[in-house]
């Protein structure tokens, strides 16, 4: 191999005649020229790279260090060199805390609610979506229920407590009518549902992106073969939409598991007053007011490490389940 | 309604009964509504004179009347304009900076074979598999004197690995051979990134962009760890106070100085003409970037 293939190794990785590109084939080891040479040749690539593996390195790969304080009597006046370690003292500390394993609690609880009634929805509404002929039609459907996606939380909460709120549309015309207002947005007992609603409502249209291309994906042959052989509408959909979806189902279910611990955050710091900490309380929620507004840096701390630890098993786990079922995962390249 | 959706229906597949297809369009307009009906009387209500809101008793559903008055309060020079120009601003200037460090790093790290480009592609990707943790994030911006500063907005979240996995793929896909022979006939890699490269990227870094963008504008928890100077709070962070919270609205802090003594609009009006404002920006753009949306979600989940 010389030194010009080497030079334009981009076009040499390629299948030459113009056909399509073929991404991340591993160029061949070879023993190129100097690492000298290859600075000379890649210098302004890496000038490039530069700020962004910066910007993630101070702010990504610092702070992780910076968990070393869970096993610290941290104290912000002492920082992190002069503070006493402690060793696991802080863990004992936090592992005996009932308000912590309230937090765990209420975080796997709206998870797997999340798992059980959200997850199914941007694939029903995929479908129903899918099943809209006009062209037309669809994209307008479509633009409608993408767009809460891009609200925040805080606009999301605002528009819920506007309408469904002790103050809001529907309670205020009930009290017009002489009937008592709404307390769902403040009622304990409400929160799963008054949560999961706000999930569905934010963001089950954009969950439908993915679900849609798989959709297209599908031959239609397949569906005029089984319409031909006297399949009616609902056995097409359960030998051949289902079917077809499979792959991304599996995918997405089980990165979803992989990512069980992160429920979300906003909406629960926001609503937590009016619901209260006994239910709303996750762990995200508990390491700021831990942390924050008591100033209990080290439990914060302890919970912001088994959490980033559990995570990262959970992930790692999820995607050898990926693996082992014959997907992608996150991380697995070409 | 019905010749909306049945044009183009495939010759095999039955017609579905008058039944099913009146269920059908009920829930699809459902749905619709569901999404379309709060943001409406929000609109309504924040363009509604003091009459229509007081005789409404609160939020107003049909249309009586128009006023502009709680817009002219809200922008009269007091706590949400200052707002509006610190999200404005930090969604700019951030945007900008997100975006340059992501195209750059997207191009620089796209050329198969080039050095080192393997390990610090693998420390971008380390970042998917887990968080610093809020607490030592915390600690570190305040350690380097960011508290109160409208970096803290922007530097921390800059670089969004996702995005730059997607541009990057989107980078690799483009045919190689137009940057090669510009790179034999000697032109730089940053004159091969912004002629060559980027105009057959237009699509993708819409969409990076609008991603970016949105994330900054609707940030809050940023805000509410980093930002204790409340002369310094985005948008986001009024609404809540504000609106969320209902805290009540003195005249002398919302409104600014100039409207002070002239009529003003009812509280109620004034709230939702602060999500208004939280809310058009998103509405605007969005609809300019869609048509890219599939492109970029599908390149991400497939080559991510």
């Amino acid at each position: 191999m010389n030194t010009a293939v080497t030079e334009r190794s981009r076009g040499a990785a390629r299948p030459s005649g113009g056909s399509p590109p073929e991404r991340g084939r591993r160029p061949p080891r070879r023993r190129g020229p100097s690492l000298g040479a290859r600075l000379r040749r890649d210098w302004q690539l890496l000038l490039m790279a530069l700020p962004a593996i910066g910007l993630l390195a101070v702010f990504h790969y610092v702070p992780t260090l910076g968990n070393v304080i869970a096993f610290q009597e941290y104290n912000p006046w002492d920082g992190i060199l002069g503070s006493p370690w402690v060793g696991l003292t802080q863990f004992e500390r936090l592992l005996t805390d009932p308000r912590f394993w309230n937090a765990v609690g209420n975080t796997l609880v709206i998870a797997s609610v999340q798992l059980v009634f959200f997850f199914p929805v941007p694939i029903a509404l995929a479908i129903l979506l899918d099943s809209v002929l006009s062209r037309r039609m669809r994209l307008v459907l479509q633009s409608i229920v993408y767009m809460p996606h891009f609200f925040s939380w805080v606009l999301v909460v605002t528009l819920f407590q506007q309408i469904l709120g002790g103050a809001g549309l529907v309670s205020q015309m009930l009290r017009q009518n002489g009937y008592a207002p709404l307390e769902i947005m403040t009622d304990p007992d409400a929160f799963l549902l008054v949560v999961t609603s706000q999930m569905i409502w934010k963001d089950a249209g954009w969950g439908t992106i993915i679900f849609l291309a798989a959709l297209a994906a599908i031959d239609q042959n397949l569906y005029e073969s089984a319409a031909v052989d006297g399949a009616g509408r609902w056995r097409r959909l359960w030998h051949i939409t289902l079917p077809g979806l499979r792959p991304v189902i599996v995918l997405l279910l089980i990165l979803k598991l992989g990512d069980i611990l992160n429920v979300g955050f906003e909406q629960f710091f926001l609503q937590r007053d009016a619901f209260g900490s006994g239910v709303s309380e996750v762990l995200d929620t508990f390491i700021y007011h831990q942390s924050l507004v008591t100033g209990n840096f080290g439990a914060g701390a302890v919970a912001g490490l088994l959490k980033g630890v559990v995570g990262l098993v959970l992930i790692l786990a999820a995607n050898k389940l990926a693996h082992m079922m014959g997907e992608n995962g996150i991380y697995r390249r070409a | 309604m019905s010749t909306l959706f049945d044009n183009r229906r495939p010759v095999w597949a039955e017609r579905p009964s008058l039944p099913a297809r009146a269920a059908k369009n009920t829930v699809l307009a459902a749905i619709a509504a569901a999404v379309v009906f709060p943001i409406y009387v929000v609109v309504l209500t924040s363009l509604s004179p003091a009459s229509a809101v007081n005789g409404a008793g609160g939020l107003v559903v049909v249309p009586q009347g128009i006023s502009f008055q709680a817009y002219a309060d809200l922008f009269g020079g007091g706590v949400v304009t200052r707002a509006v120009l610190v999200s404005l601003g930090v969604t700019a200037v951030g945007t900008l900076v997100s975006l340059t460090a992501t195209v750059l790093a997207a191009y620089g790290l796209s050329r198969p074979g080039s050095l080192w480009h393997r390990p610090l592609l693998f420390t971008i990707l380390l970042t998917f598999l887990f968080a610093p943790g809020m607490i030592p994030l915390y600690l570190l911006v305040s350690e380097v004197g960011l508290i109160d500063s409208y970096w803290s907005l922007i530097l921390p979240t800059a670089v969004n690995a996702f995005n730059l996995v997607v541009m990057r793929a989107f980078f690799m896909n483009l045919p190689g051979e137009i940057a090669d022979s510009a790179r034999v006939d000697g032109a730089s890699e940053w004159t091969i990134l912004t002629r060559l490269v980027l105009p057959m990227s237009k699509g993708v870094t819409a969409v990076v962009g609008l991603f970016y963008a949105v994330g900054y504008w609707n940030a809050f928890f940023n805000a509410i760890l980093y930002i204790n100077d409340n002369a310094k709070w985005p948008l986001q962070l009024v609404l809540r106070q504000y609106v969320q919270q209902g805290q009540q609205l003195s005249s002398s802090s919302v409104v600014g100085d100039a409207v002070q003594g002239t009529a003003s609009a009812p509280n109620l009006a004034i709230q939702m003409a602060i999500v208004v404002v939280a809310l058009v920006p998103v509405t605007v753009v969005y609809p300019l970037v869609q048509k890219h949306f599939t492109k970029g979600v599908i390149i991400g989940a497939v080559k991510g």
